[in-house]
């Protein structure tokens, strides 16, 4: 294959083999062909599978400076068991977090299955010292974090300084030990899906194990094409090497509907083996709800009042 | 690399996800049991006294009986257009406009019927009818409502003038928006109109004719006279008419031009194709790969313009094969009501055999035969979607319009091969060039014998772009300014 370097170096693949080309992304057929897909019609039983699928790949969050113990406690609870009125309801894949109150959730959580992910690397600007960045990661770890959800360095990657950005998820990676490694692009600062997929690229190769679309903390957030152009850069990796990298889209997924279209996307781009909380993680809060009061309604015909699912 | 190895949440991947049918209510339209012709503003019952069934491709359900028009039936339509035409010619242009106006509005207003009505009788899936078709045909009537009154403008300086009753063949591809490509200009310059519907598809035109009623179009401005190639004979027979405008088969168009010859009638055609698909080595792949499939797949490739030919450039051949088979492989086909339908029912038992044996014949010549494997429904027409590689220019699939689900792959190294290649057929009505390089599609479009070229999308069609074809893909544009000029005649 004709491979133009996504990288200033030639740079190996963590498990092996090379990076595919960098390519390019056309923008009116990427938005295109997500439109479409959003169109499917998800009726009855695929709708109830959707709909549990969705839950079991939330990872819950909360990330505002008014976050305390006692928030991220009842959060915690929640993502164990989402809905107190139906124990046959899956928990939630993971609750995501701030550094500090990793404890606080690693002891609510124990025991459950749920895993534990913090943001880190100066969350959510990732514009401090590289030796800030991995304290900062390593504090996350050792309170118990499973997963570490990293920003790539913006300000480096837009000034064309590729290489600054790779050698830092090289870095944080060696830095998350065992913890899986999320590597935020925040797509919104971007600016084109050439970039998000060179950024992609460059996560992926620095040993990214999801890559991530957004801190939600930057409008656009999550977008059904960026998601998209991101499925198709872990579908080019996984033909060319065999690796297999997970994708998170978050921020901006309220409700159910969106859920369902971001796991059609999925489905049609990287198949069945890819609906599974392992390789796909949906970034949410207010989500959960929703799928929750959906779900009530498909399985017994009845809307009920958002007051009988709890507010954390 | 810890997830190929590990399940970290200890449940693993289904094994599949299927989408629960999600049909589209077929309530909303009521087809009568048998319809006449429409002339005069009335429905009649035909002289000829014979009618013909019309069928669901999906199903082979009967869904009415339509009129079978005969010569005598052809000439009172023709007259009742020509009786219209006196009145309606003159008539205030800006009161014209009015008209066409209204037709879109009502389009709008029932485009839900329309599109359930059309892939019922046609077999295309409900979401192109819904996105594409009704939409599309309701913008050529808002569109040459806004010309109606600027006739003057569009050809400054050149007195246009209506050529008088124009006689109308449509295929049975995009039944209702391919009437409304011709009905749309031939009423903004005033003419009036002798409809002729494809044999298989005549219901939404028979539905359009309600529509006109309801829009107030004055009695014999709009006629629709249903019935097989026969009646179409007849209509180019007879002596009223000043124009023909057909779009349809090769064959067909060469035998009207005979029939005209020597008569002061004028003439467009909107014949065939095989179109190359030009995919350079530096395209966005991933979106190519989807032109490329909505370039043949869509509306069972039953597209003049389809891009049946892909010209692919040599070093990414093997990366995009496997691409694109693995896309088609996630194409739905099956119900054409189901909103999740990606490809619908063929037409006709008539074009499946068609389509069959120029597959067959693309098997024996000795080209590579895929098709991803699906279920197909048991009763009606359907071909699974089909690509052929090891294509070589001289195998008929790769010279010949199979006008169906099936496309030829063939390779190119050079710009200058990619050009050689696309030219070398008897047609030219469409091609595609997909580069990230700018200058490259300019430089393509500059040689390319074809009347349109789409720059890194495929069968994207707007009211104000003129559409038609080079060589044997026929003459005159539709849509746009241009498809002004095709029904007028300047002093």
């Amino acid at each position: 294959m004709s491979q133009t370097l996504a990288l200033p170096r030639a740079l190996e693949l963590p498990g092996g083999g090379r990076l595919p080309r960098l390519g390019a992304v056309d923008a009116v057929a990427l938005e295109g062909r997500a439109a479409d897909l959003a169109k499917r019609s998800i009726k009855r039983e695929s709708k109830l599978f959707a709909l549990e699928l969705a839950i079991r790949m939330i990872d819950l969050t909360t990330l505002e400076g008014a976050d305390t113990p006692g928030k991220v406690r009842a959060l915690s609870v929640k993502a164990i068991r989402p809905d107190p009125g139906d124990a046959a309801v899956p928990p939630v894949a993971a609750v995501c977090v701030y550094p500090t109150l990793v404890g606080v959730a690693r002891r609510t959580v124990a025991g459950s299955g749920v895993k534990v992910a913090s943001v880190a690397t100066a969350f959510p600007s990732g514009q401090s010292a590289r030796e800030v960045k991995l304290a900062d990661v390593r504090s996350a770890v050792e309170a118990g974090a499973d997963e570490v959800d990293m920003v790539i360095d913006r300000g480096a990657f837009l000034s064309g300084r590729i290489a600054q950005v790779y050698d830092e998820i090289v870095a944080v990676k060696e830095a998350c030990g065992d913890a899986h490694l999320k590597v935020i692009l925040e797509t919104g600062e971007l600016g084109t899906y050439d970039a998000v997929r060179r950024a992609s690229l460059v996560a992926i190769a620095g040993g990214a194990d999801f890559i991530k679309t957004s801190t939600g903390k930057v409008s656009p957030a999550a977008t059904l094409p960026v998601t998209l152009c991101m499925l198709e850069v872990i579908r080019d990796v996984h033909d060319e090497t065999g690796l297999v990298v997970g994708m998170k889209p978050a921020g901006g997924i309220r409700t159910a509907k969106q859920a369902i279209q971001y796991l059609c996307l999925l489905h049609e781009t990287l198949g069945v083996d890819w609906l599974t909380p392992d390789r796909f993680r949906l970034g949410a809060s207010s989500l959960l709800n929703d799928l929750l009061l959906q779900l009530r309604k498909q399985r017994t015909g009845i809307y009920r009042s958002p007051d009988e699912f709890t507010v954390d | 690399m810890g997830a190929v190895e590990k399940p970290r949440t200890g449940v693993a991947a289904p094994s599949a996800w299927e989408y629960a049918s999600a049909p589209e209510s077929r309530e909303i339209v009521a087809f009568e049991k048998r319809y006449g012709l429409f002339i005069g503003g009335d429905h009649v019952s035909p002289r000829s006294r014979s009618w013909f069934t019309t069928l669901s491709p999906s199903t082979e359900e009967p869904l009415a009986e339509v009129a079978q028009g005969g010569p005598k039936d052809v000439a009172l339509a023709v007259d009742a257009a020509r009786e219209a035409f006196r009145t309606w010619s003159r008539r205030k242009p800006s009161e014209r406009a009015k008209v066409l106006f209204r037709i879109a509005r009502v389009l709008q207003e029932r485009a839900r019927e329309l599109a359930v009505a059309e892939s019922l009788d046609g077999g295309k899936p409900i979401k192109e009818s819904r996105d594409v078709d009704l939409p599309l045909a309701a913008a050529h009537f808002f569109y040459y409502a806004g010309w109606a009154d600027k006739l003057e403008y569009a050809f400054p300086g050149r007195r246009p003038r209506p050529l008088g009753v124009a006689a109308q063949i449509v295929p049975w591809n995009f039944p209702l928006l391919m009437l409304s490509w011709k009905i749309a200009p031939a009423l903004a310059c005033g003419n009036t109109v002798v409809l002729k519907p494809a044999e298989t598809t005549p219901l939404t035109a028979l539905l359009f004719a309600d529509v006109c009623r309801q829009a107030e179009v004055p009695p014999g401005v709009v006629n629709v006279v249903t019935g097989d190639g026969a009646t179409g004979a007849h209509l180019v027979r007879e002596r009223g008419i000043d124009k023909v405008a057909f779009t349809g088969s090769t064959e067909v168009g060469k035998a009207i031009q005979r029939e005209l010859a020597g008569r002061d009638v004028s003439l467009t055609l909107e014949l065939g194709g095989k179109a190359a698909n030009v995919v350079f080595e530096d395209c966005a792949l991933d979106q190519a790969v989807e032109g490329i499939v909505n370039g043949i797949y869509f509306n069972q490739g039953h597209v003049c313009c389809a891009g049946s030919r892909l010209l692919v450039q040599e070093s990414i051949h093997d990366q995009l094969v496997r691409k694109l088979k693995r896309r088609m492989a996630t194409l739905r086909v099956g119900d054409p009501l189901d909103k999740n339908t990606d490809v619908g029912a063929i037409n006709s038992s008539a074009q499946l055999e068609r389509i069959s044996e120029l597959v067959q014949s693309g098997v024996d010549e000795g080209a590579e035969l895929y098709q991803p494997p699906c279920r197909l429904p048991e009763k009606g027409w359907w071909f699974a979607p089909a690509v052929f590689t090891n294509v070589a220019q001289s195998h008929r699939i790769a010279r010949e319009e199979i006008f169906g689900p099936v496309l030829s792959v063939l390779t190119f190294r050079t710009p200058d091969e990619a050009v050689e290649k696309a030219n070398n057929t008897m047609y030219g009505l469409s091609a595609g060039v997909w580069t990230e390089k700018g200058s490259r599609i300019l430089w393509m479009a500059d040689r390319l014998r074809s009347g349109v070229v789409w720059g890194n999308t495929f069968n994207r069609f707007d009211p104000s772009s003129p559409f038609g074809g080079y060589k044997e893909s026929g003459f005159g544009r539709e849509g746009g300014r241009h498809g002004l000029e095709a029904y007028l005649r300047f002093e």
